[in-house]
């Protein structure tokens, strides 16, 4: 990867925008369901025909406020939000001539009709009550934009140098650029939410300070660092776990990579790393996971996106081994059977004895998942934890503390954008009763 | 195979297809083209003294993304000069001798200026003219075509003059912008008319700009009402044509026009009574090639229906065409959902709440409203798994008739996208047939 433009050209759009014409033939053929099941099957619940129906009357203005009401990242969530298992997989059109309205490019439309206008959102007159969002990410961006529509003061704080979370340092650059998660955070920013970015909370801010400060606390802290292999090797040069290479080569617009890539994990951020090492100049891409297709994780368009960009995948195959002498030479595995299932029904993979082989490689990037971010949710008096997430009431993101709430990965394990900002939207609404409840 | 062959009021031709007076019927080259092309007739764009027109001339509504469900159009009768009309008139009967060619004529209310100018239009071999009395626009402010039709008195005084000079058949074209359509008609009848055509343009504002506030078609910032027609006023047409076809004190045949767009149209007028059909917008939105499905379509419904000629079906529906106070009060149908077609859009479900009858529910829930709070509290996340059935519509989705309460009116079918999904069936109600007329003792 030579320069910007090649860049800029090797992580082009995957879906390009709508025409005018184009949104506006797709958005007359939505038929205007009643409590329609493309709504429904949003987490964020956003009214699909209500902004789609808009588009076609020509009220781009109108149907973007549609969206942002209910999702204040809607331009994101437009681009990356898995819409094959949310809205568009439950659109009616797949039992009438079988192809889905295309909602998330209608709703792409609609954004970039908003940002490009310049239209800002409205806040409430202010209330007392103040509020601190751990983490710059989608859960606590919904949850400061809304908290801040109702009126109240709100501090994001977030370790990073900019703010969006994932949204700007871990999705694919063919889905999303940083900018555009930029153009997400300058809105909320916009409402009157202040960003305290690069800041270490327990660190130079302490947790009785933050306390003292603010009458609640959110957390959207997400999920820690790419889980450790745990094997010989790891820790030689050109070993780069995928969050990182993700954000490296989305910040820096490029990074070196290897001749031969071997990604191993098969989640859809194995799939994002796997696609990137490609379209930075890599040769051959190999993914390895320890099950089978059909056991693996990732949504099937990114596997099929995946499959036709070049990617080898390497069924019933786990790494025990990289080697290498200064630098990764090769990754040794070991094939793979499927036992019987587990108590959750997943068959286990057992190393079958003797099948070891080399994977000729000179990068590997391992993707089997964040680690959680337990010592630091430790310390946080009371706000307890269960399986590794915080511990929250669903209905309002409220924890065991009750001036605690949390929402997004740290919550639910490590899911979408949308289900992010939806946990936002929820513990906005809880903490603003909360806080109702105080004053009173 | 069917034969299209059609006589209408003396006139013949190859089938009942012919071009309305209007832009695609304005000169010779055109009429051959559109004849190459299938046309069975064409009635020359309306001959007179030459005018200026404007431009811009037309405007449309369009419809769900549709372009052209009703067009508008202010452009006046022909800008060329009488005799260039007439020699290419003559030139197309010449070298298509088996086309209806018919002149459609607007002079201005003179008795020498319609005897001249109708001698010199058969001399030039016209088969037929059609007297212009309906155009609702700028001919209009100068006495000339609705402003005749609109008035009995003028409208038979015409045709009389007309008929006292013309040797081939004369139709009298007609003006929806009257109370009764059937008056006008009457007149021309006793005027001397052979048949009448209908329907012209209705009076019309298509829309107003909105940023500009001029309202369309816009000429120079001020615009000025137009005649609309296009699919959007066949529904409008068919009544009148059904109006003029079933009046025993007109008794003249009728060629219809308005929103015919297709051969299903095509059937429609000629059940309800028509003998030929003109065509305009739909051409000027496609072009003279629309004519092969319309005879095709025609004659495959025809031969499907068994129907050897144009007369064997011509006017069959106007006996089914009653006063409400004939229908039968007994007459009950009601709606059944087929489920294992519904695809789950709900759109019945909502339509019978706040348009019809409330007869249409979701198991379960009480009002819309309740259904939709239902909906948005419950808590939808990203499915961790990839399987979506997309082939199944859920059972929850599937509305229910409460058919006992079911009124019959038909408003669940109609806005039902899925086709046979929803069906209006008939059930007894152990009743003889009866009238409102019959129960109150007026028969």
């Amino acid at each position: 990867m030579t320069n910007a433009h090649d860049f800029e050209a090797q992580f082009a759009e995957i879906h390009p925008p709508l025409g005018r014409r184009e949104a506006l033939v797709e958005a007359n053929r939505c038929l205007y369901c009643f409590d329609a099941p493309c709504a429904n099957a949003c987490p964020t619940h956003i009214d699909v025909p209500g902004f789609i129906k808009k588009i076609a009357s020509g009220n781009l203005g109108g149907s973007a406020t549609t969206i942002l009401n209910a999702n204040i990242l809607g331009l994101s969530c437009a681009r990356v939000c898995p819409v094959d298992v949310l809205c568009e997989g439950a659109c009616v059109m797949h039992r009438y001539n079988q192809h889905p309205i295309e909602i998330g490019r209608l709703q792409r439309h609609a954004m970039d009709h908003f940002y490009a206008s310049g239209r800002r959102l409205s806040a409430a007159a202010a209330k007392p009550g103040r509020v601190a969002c751990i983490g710059a990410g989608p859960a606590s961006l919904g949850c400061a934009a809304l908290l801040r529509q109702l009126g109240y003061a709100v501090t994001i704080f977030d370790s990073r140098p900019l703010a969006g979370g994932l949204n700007t340092y871990g999705v694919a650059e063919y889905k999303l650029r940083p900018t555009d998660s930029q153009q997400e955070v300058e809105l909320v920013r916009s409402l009157g939410v202040e960003f305290r970015l690069s800041v270490e909370i327990g660190g130079e801010w302490r947790i009785n300070e933050l306390e003292q400060q603010f009458d609640v606390v959110f957390l959207g802290v997400g999920l820690g660092g790419t889980q450790p292999l745990e094997i010989p090797g790891e820790r030689l040069p050109g070993v780069i776990d995928a969050l990182r290479f993700i954000a490296e080569y989305k910040t820096r617009r490029g990074r070196r990579v290897g001749r031969r890539v071997a990604v191993i994990g098969g989640g859809n951020t194995a799939i994002d790393a796997a696609t990137a090492a490609l379209r930075l100049g890599a040769e051959q891409v190999y993914v390895l996971y320890r099950r089978s297709e059909a056991e693996m994780p990732a949504f099937q368009f990114e596997y099929d996106l995946a499959k036709q960009e070049g990617v080898r995948f390497h069924w019933l195959t786990q790494p025990v081994a990289i080697r290498g002498h200064e630098t990764v030479e090769s990754v040794e595995c070991i094939r793979m059977e499927l036992g019987p299932p587990d108590r959750k029904g997943r068959r286990q993979p057992q190393p079958l004895p003797g099948s070891n082989f080399e994977l000729q490689c000179d990068m590997v990037i391992p993707s089997i998942g964040q680690s959680r971010l337990l010592d630091f949710l430790s310390q946080f008096r009371d706000v307890q934890l269960a399986g590794g997430s915080v511990a929250v009431n669903p209905a309002t993101g409220q924890t065991s503390n009750p001036r605690y709430f949390a929402g997004g990965d740290c919550v639910n394990g490590g899911r979408e954008v949308v289900d992010a900002v939806a946990d936002g939207k929820r513990a906005a609404l809880g903490i603003a009763r909360h806080l109702e409840a105080l004053g009173g | 195979m069917a034969d299209l062959t059609t006589r209408f009021a003396g006139i013949q031709s190859p089938n009942p297809f012919w071009l309305a007076s209007g832009p695609p019927s304005n000169c010779g080259e055109q009429v051959k083209r559109a004849f190459d092309a299938g046309w069975g007739g064409a009635v020359w764009k309306t001959i007179g003294e030459p005018i200026v027109n404007v431009s811009s001339r037309y405007s449309s509504v369009d419809w769900n993304g549709l372009r052209m469900m009703g067009l508008n159009n202010i452009e006046l009768i022909t800008d060329r000069p009488i005799e260039t009309n007439l020699r290419e008139i003559a030139e197309v009967k010449k070298q298509y001798p088996k086309h209806a060619v018919i002149a459609s004529l607007m002079v201005e209310s003179r008795r020498e200026a319609w005897h001249e100018v109708v001698q010199r239009t058969e001399d030039a071999g016209a088969d037929g003219l059609e007297l212009n009395f309906g155009c609702p626009h700028g001919m209009s402010e100068r006495g000339m075509g609705s402003a005749v039709g609109q008035v009995p008195e003028y409208a038979k005084l015409i045709t009389g003059w007309v008929k006292e000079v013309a040797r081939t058949p004369v139709l009298v074209k007609l003006t929806p912008n009257v109370a009764d359509i059937r008056a006008i008609a009457r007149a021309a009848k006793q005027g001397g008319a052979d048949g009448l055509s209908a329907i012209n343009t209705l009076n019309s504002i298509t829309g107003v700009d909105l940023d500009t506030f001029t309202p369309r078609p816009d000429v120079g910032g001020r615009s000025s009402h137009g005649g609309y027609c296009g699919p959007a006023v066949k529904p409008i047409a068919l009544h009148m044509v059904q109006q003029l076809a079933g009046d025993a004190e007109c008794g003249l045949p009728v060629s219809g026009i308005g929103g015919i767009s297709g051969w299903r149209e095509a059937a429609e007028f000629l059940l309800l009574g028509c003998h030929s059909l003109q065509v305009c917008t739909a051409v000027m939105h496609y072009g003279y090639r629309i004519v092969e499905d319309m005879i095709d379509g025609l004659s495959n419904w025809m031969d499907e229906k068994g129907f050897r000629s144009l007369d064997d079906l011509r006017g069959l529906s106007l006996p089914r065409v009653t006063e409400w106070k004939h229908l039968d009060l007994n007459y009950k149908i009601v709606a059944r959902i087929h489920a294992e077609l519904c695809i789950g859009c709900d759109l019945c479900y909502i339509a019978c709440w706040d348009g019809a009858h409330q007869c249409i529910h979701i198991d379960g829930v009480g009002t819309p409203e309740q259904l939709v709070a239902a909906s948005r509290a419950r808590l939808a996340q990203t499915p961790a798994v990839v399987a979506v059935d997309t082939a199944h519509t859920p059972v929850v989705r599937i509305p229910r008739v409460d058919e006992p309460e079911c009124v019959g009116c038909n408003l669940c079918w109609l806005v039902c996208p899925v086709e046979g999904c929803i069906t209006m069936d008939r059930v007894d109600t152990g009743k003889a047939a009866e009238s409102w007329a019959e129960r109150c003792g007026h028969e």
